[in-house]
C-alpha cells in the first residue's frame, strides 16, 4: 500500500507530542488536583503557621459556595456587567472600524490604524489599571479637567461610586480589546466573496444594505466566536478590576469578580474553597467552550457545500 | 497505517493514564506528610482552645483575649551547608533595615560591598554585599501588600528543618509579631547569647509584643514607636491664633476638644485629617480587649466603634478630605497644596514620610503635639530564624543594632528614628532641635509619650483585621451602606481572610 504516507503520519504524531505532554502536565494535572482539592478542608491556620487538613468532608465546600451568605451570584452578576459593560462599545466600534478598513470603496490606507488599535493590548492590563487610575484619582488630570469645567470645588470620586467604578473599567477593557477585535473582523470581512459587493453594487445596494444583508449574514460564525472567546475571557477578568478597586472591596463589592474572589481565598491558602470556586468556573467556562464548538464545526459542512457549489 | 494508528493512540491514552496515576502518586505521599502536620496543628488548636476555655471560665461567662500557646520548635533534620554557612540570609519587605544595617553596623564591609548614598539619598550598593569577616549578605525582599511578605515567609520557614540553605535573620512587624513569636520558627534571643543586661535599656513594650506565651523573648527592635499628632505651623497661626506646641496640645487634649477644632478648622476653609484612616491608630491602640478572643472569635471593640462614629461624623460634616492611607492624595495632602491641618503619626512616619511628603516648601512648617490619646504605630523586629547556621553573627548584629548605645544615639541624630534606647533617648531629650518641625525638640515628647505604650492587646491577625475592618467601613463613611451591613461585610472578610475565626454571637 502507500507505504510513504505511513511514515509520514507517524511524524505527524511525533511532532504533536510535545502538545500533549505539556497540556498533560500543565492542564489535566492541575485540573485534576483542583477537582481533588475542591472535597477537603485544606487552609493554613493561626495567620498562615499551621496546616489544616486536608480533611476530606466531601461536597461542603461547594454547599458554602452556593449558600445564600456567599453571594457567588453577586461576583458572577458583577463580572458579567463589567464584561458586557466593555463588550457593546468594543463590537460596535469593531465592526464600525473592520467595514470601513475593507471597504474598497473608501481606499483608505489600514496597516498604521492597525497597529495603532492594536497597541492598548500590548500594554500590560495592570499598567492599564495603574495609569487609568492614576488619571481618574481624587487629584489626577480627570478631576482637574471636571473641577475646571464644572466650576466645582471637590473632585468627583470615581472609584467611589458604583457605576463610574464600573465604567472605569469597562473603558479599560475596550480600549485594551476592540483592536484585537478589529483586526479578528477585518480577516472575516475580507473573507467573504468580493463578488457579492459587486453584485450588489451594480444593482444599486447601499454601503448599508451591503453591510447589513451581506457582510453581517456571512461573518455571523465569527462574530459568534468573538462574542464566546470574549465571555470566557471576561469570565476570568482580575488584573484591571483589581487595581481599579484596590482589591475589590471599593463600594461593596460591586465590582468583585469571580477571579478576584477566588483570589481572597488564597489570602490563607484555602485550596478546598478556592478549588471548588475554580470548579464551578471550570463547569460555566467548559459549557461556553461547548457553544464555541459547535458554532466553529457548523460553518465546515457549509463551505463544503459552498466550495462545491463554485466547481 | 491503521494499526500504526491504533498504536499511537493507545500510546498516547498509557501516556495519560500514566500521568494521572503518577499525579495521584506523589499527591498521596504529600497527603501524607502533610497529615503528619495536620494532625500536630489541630492538636495544637484544641490544645489552645482548652486552654483559652479554662481561662475565660476563671474570667465568668466572656472569653478573655486569645492568648495562643507556643508552638514548639521543629528539630533541625538537616545541617546548614558550608556555603550557606557563608551566607547571611535576611528576610524584609523593604529598605528599611538594609539601611540602618549598612549604615550603622560597624562589620559591615562598606568598601567590599560597594557602599555609597546616592544623590536621591537612596542607598548604592554593589552586586553582593559582605560583612568584614567575609560573610556575604542576601536580601530576600518581597514587598508586604496582599500578605506576599508572610506568604513567602511562612512557606519558605516552613522548608527551613528539611534544607541546608538555610534563613538567618527575618523582619517581623507589630500588626502580626505575634504569630511569629508564638509560631515554631524563632530562635529566642537569650538562646543567642543576650543577655537581661544587654536589653536593660529597651522600652518595655518593644519585649512586650516579641514575648511567647511562655515568657520567653523572641525579637528585639532598633526602634520604639510613639505617635503623636503632627499638624500645620501656618494653619494653627490662622485658626487656633498661635502655632506653640504646648498651647495647640491644650485645644486638643481629649476627642471633644479635638472636634471643636475640626468645626474650627471646616469653618475656615480647612480640613482636620486628610482621610478616613488617620485617627484609626490613635483608637485601635486604646482597646479594652483584642482582636480575637480565647475562642477564637473575632470580637470588635467599642472603641473601634467610637472610631466608626467620630470618622462618620468627619466625613459627613466635612472635616476630612476623603482619602485612604498611602493614597496620592493623601500624599498630596501633606504637601503645601493640602488644605489639611494634621495628621497622626508615629517616629518613622515624622522623619521618613511626612518630611518626605513636605518638601522644601514645608521644611520648618510642621509642629508636633502628644494629640488626644497616646498610641504607637508599626514598628520593626528583628528575629533569629531557628536553625540559623551563622547565630553568632545574628547575635552581633542585634547586640550592635539594638542595644549598643552609641550606635542608637548615632542612628537617631543621623536619621532622627527613634531608637529603642531609654538612656539614650533621654540624654537627647534635653537638647535637641529638628530643623524639619522648626526647632522642635520632639525627642522630648516621644521619651515622655514611649513608657506610656502598652502594647498588651496586640494579636497575631491584627494586620488583616485592621485592614479588612477599615475597607468594610469605608462604604459606611460613603454612605453606601448602613453600619450593620458594613459590620457583616467585615466578618464576611475577616473569615475568608482566616478561615479559623468565628465571628462572637
Amino acid at each position: 500500500m502507500k507505504h510513504k504516507s505511513i511514515s509520514y503520519a507517524k511524524w505527524g504524531y511525533i511532532f504533536i507530542i510535545p502538545f500533549f505532554v505539556a497540556f498533560i502536565l500543565f492542564n489535566l494535572i492541575p485540573l485534576v488536583s483542583t477537582f481533588y482539592n475542591s472535597l477537603f478542608e485544606n487552609y493554613k491556620g493561626r495567620g498562615g503557621l499551621v496546616q489544616v487538613g486536608p480533611n476530606f468532608i466531601g461536597l461542603d465546600n461547594f454547599r458554602t459556595m452556593f449558600a445564600p451568605e456567599t453571594e457567588l451570584g453577586k461576583y458572577f452578576g458583577n463580572t458579567f456587567v463589567l464584561w458586557i459593560l466593555g463588550f457593546i462599545p468594543q463590537i460596535f466600534f469593531s465592526l464600525l472600524f473592520a467595514s470601513w478598513f475593507t471597504d474598497l470603496r473608501m481606499k483608505l490606507k489600514t496597516g498604521a490604524y492597525k497597529v495603532i488599535f492594536y497597541l492598548p493590548n500590548v500594554i500590560m492590563a495592570a499598567a492599564m489599571g495603574m495609569l487609568f487610575y492614576t488619571m481618574f484619582a481624587q487629584n489626577g488630570p480627570i478631576n482637574s479637567i471636571y473641577m475646571s469645567i464644572t466650576g466645582k470645588d471637590s473632585p468627583y470620586m470615581f472609584f467611589d461610586n458604583v457605576w463610574s467604578q464600573r465604567s472605569v473599567i469597562a473603558i479599560i477593557n475596550f480600549l485594551m480589546w476592540y483592536g484585537n477585535t478589529t483586526i479578528m473582523l477585518m480577516a472575516a470581512i475580507n473573507g467573504v466573496d468580493p463578488s457579492l459587493y459587486e453584485s450588489a453594487q451594480i444593482d444599486g445596494a447601499t454601503p448599508s444594505q451591503t453591510f447589513w444583508k451581506i457582510t453581517l449574514p456571512l461573518i455571523r460564525p465569527i462574530l459568534l466566536y468573538v462574542l464566546i472567546t470574549s465571555l470566557i475571557g471576561g469570565l476570568q477578568m482580575y488584573d484591571v478590576p483589581q487595581i481599579i478597586t484596590k482589591n475589590g472591596e471599593q463600594v461593596q463589592r460591586t465590582s468583585m469578580t469571580v477571579v478576584m474572589y477566588l483570589q481572597k481565598h488564597l489570602y490563607s491558602k484555602n485550596y478546598g474553597m478556592a478549588g471548588a470556586l475554580s470548579v464551578i468556573l471550570f463547569v460555566v467556562a467548559a459549557v461556553l467552550s461547548l457553544i464555541v464548538f459547535y458554532v466553529t464545526t457548523e460553518r465546515e459542512p457549509k463551505k463544503k457545500v459552498k466550495k462545491g457549489g463554485i466547481k | 497505517m491503521a494499526n500504526l494508528k491504533k498504536l499511537l493512540a493507545g500510546a498516547m491514552a498509557l501516556c495519560m493514564a500514566g500521568a494521572m496515576f503518577a499525579s495521584c502518586g506523589p499527591e498521596e505521599s504529600k497527603n501524607d506528610s502533610k497529615s503528619g502536620n495536620t494532625n500536630a496543628g489541630t492538636n495544637d488548636n484544641k490544645g489552645g482552645e482548652e486552654g483559652g476555655n479554662e481561662g475565660g471560665n476563671e474570667g465568668g461567662d466572656a472569653a478573655g483575649d486569645l492568648k495562643e500557646e507556643k508552638l514548639p520548635n521543629i528539630p533541625q533534620n538537616v545541617e546548614g551547608s558550608d556555603a550557606s554557612k557563608k551566607v547571611l540570609k535576611i528576610y524584609t519587605w523593604n529598605d528599611e533595615f538594609k539601611s540602618r544595617l549598612r549604615a550603622f553596623y560597624p562589620e559591615y564591609d562598606a568598601e567590599k560591598s560597594g557602599y555609597s548614598i546616592g544623590a536621591d539619598g537612596a542607598d548604592v550598593v554593589g552586586e553582593h554585599e559582605y560583612l568584614k569577616d567575609g560573610t556575604e549578605i542576601v536580601w530576600v525582599t518581597t514587598p508586604s501588600a496582599d500578605n506576599a511578605y508572610q506568604n513567602k515567609l511562612d512557606e519558605d520557614l516552613a522548608k527551613q528543618a528539611d534544607s541546608d540553605d538555610k534563613i538567618d535573620m527575618f523582619l517581623i512587624e507589630a500588626d502580626y509579631a505575634l504569630k511569629y513569636v508564638n509560631g515554631p520558627y524563632v530562635k529566642p534571643v537569650t538562646d543567642l547569647g543576650l543577655t537581661d543586661a544587654d536589653l536593660a535599656d529597651q522600652y518595655q513594650y518593644t519585649k512586650d509584643i516579641v514575648t511567647d506565651s511562655n515568657g520567653v523573648l523572641e525579637g528585639v527592635s532598633w526602634q520604639a514607636t510613639p505617635g503623636l499628632f503632627a499638624y500645620r505651623r501656618d494653619i494653627a497661626k490662622e485658626v487656633l491664633g498661635t502655632d506653640d506646641p504646648t498651647e495647640v496640645q491644650a485645644q486638643l487634649s481629649d476627642w471633644d476638644k479635638f472636634n471643636e477644632v475640626a468645626k474650627k478648622m471646616k469653618d475656615a476653609g480647612y480640613f482636620m485629617l486628610s482621610g478616613y484612616d488617620d485617627a484609626y491608630r490613635t483608637f485601635s491602640n486604646n482597646v479594652s480587649h483584642a482582636w480575637v478572643n480565647s475562642n477564637y472569635e473575632i470580637v470588635v471593640d467599642d472603641n473601634l466603634m467610637k472610631w466608626v462614629d467620630q470618622t462618620k461624623d468627619y466625613t459627613d460634616n466635612g472635616y476630612n478630605n476623603g482619602t485612604s492611607l498611602w493614597d496620592d492624595q493623601w500624599n498630596a495632602d501633606q504637601s503645601s497644596a493640602g488644605k489639611v491641618f494634621g495628621f497622626f503619626y508615629s517616629t518613622w512616619g515624622i522623619n521618613f514620610t511626612l518630611a518626605g511628603n513636605a518638601g522644601d516648601e514645608l521644611q520648618g512648617q510642621y509642629a508636633v503635639c502628644e494629640g488626644p490619646q497616646a498610641y504607637y504605630w508599626g514598628g520593626t523586629w528583628i528575629c533569629a530564624a531557628d536553625g540559623t547556621d551563622n547565630p553568632d553573627t545574628v547575635a552581633d548584629i542585634m547586640k550592635a543594632l539594638t542595644c549598643n548605645k552609641d550606635i542608637m544615639l548615632d542612628i537617631t541624630k543621623k536619621t532622627q528614628d527613634y531608637t529603642n534606647n531609654k538612656s539614650a533617648m533621654e540624654e537627647l531629650a534635653k537638647d535637641f532641635s529638628s530643623e524639619f518641625l522648626g526647632g522642635q525638640n520632639h525627642i522630648a515628647l516621644f521619651t515622655a509619650a514611649a513608657p506610656n505604650i502598652d502594647a498588651s492587646k496586640a494579636g497575631p491577625y491584627d494586620q488583616g483585621l485592621n485592614e479588612s475592618f477599615q475597607a468594610a467601613f469605608k462604604d459606611y463613611f460613603l454612605g453606601s451602606v448602613d453600619k450593620e451591613t458594613a459590620l457583616q461585610n467585615f466578618y464576611k472578610a475577616a473569615q475568608e481572610k482566616y478561615p479559623d475565626l468565628k465571628v462572637a454571637k
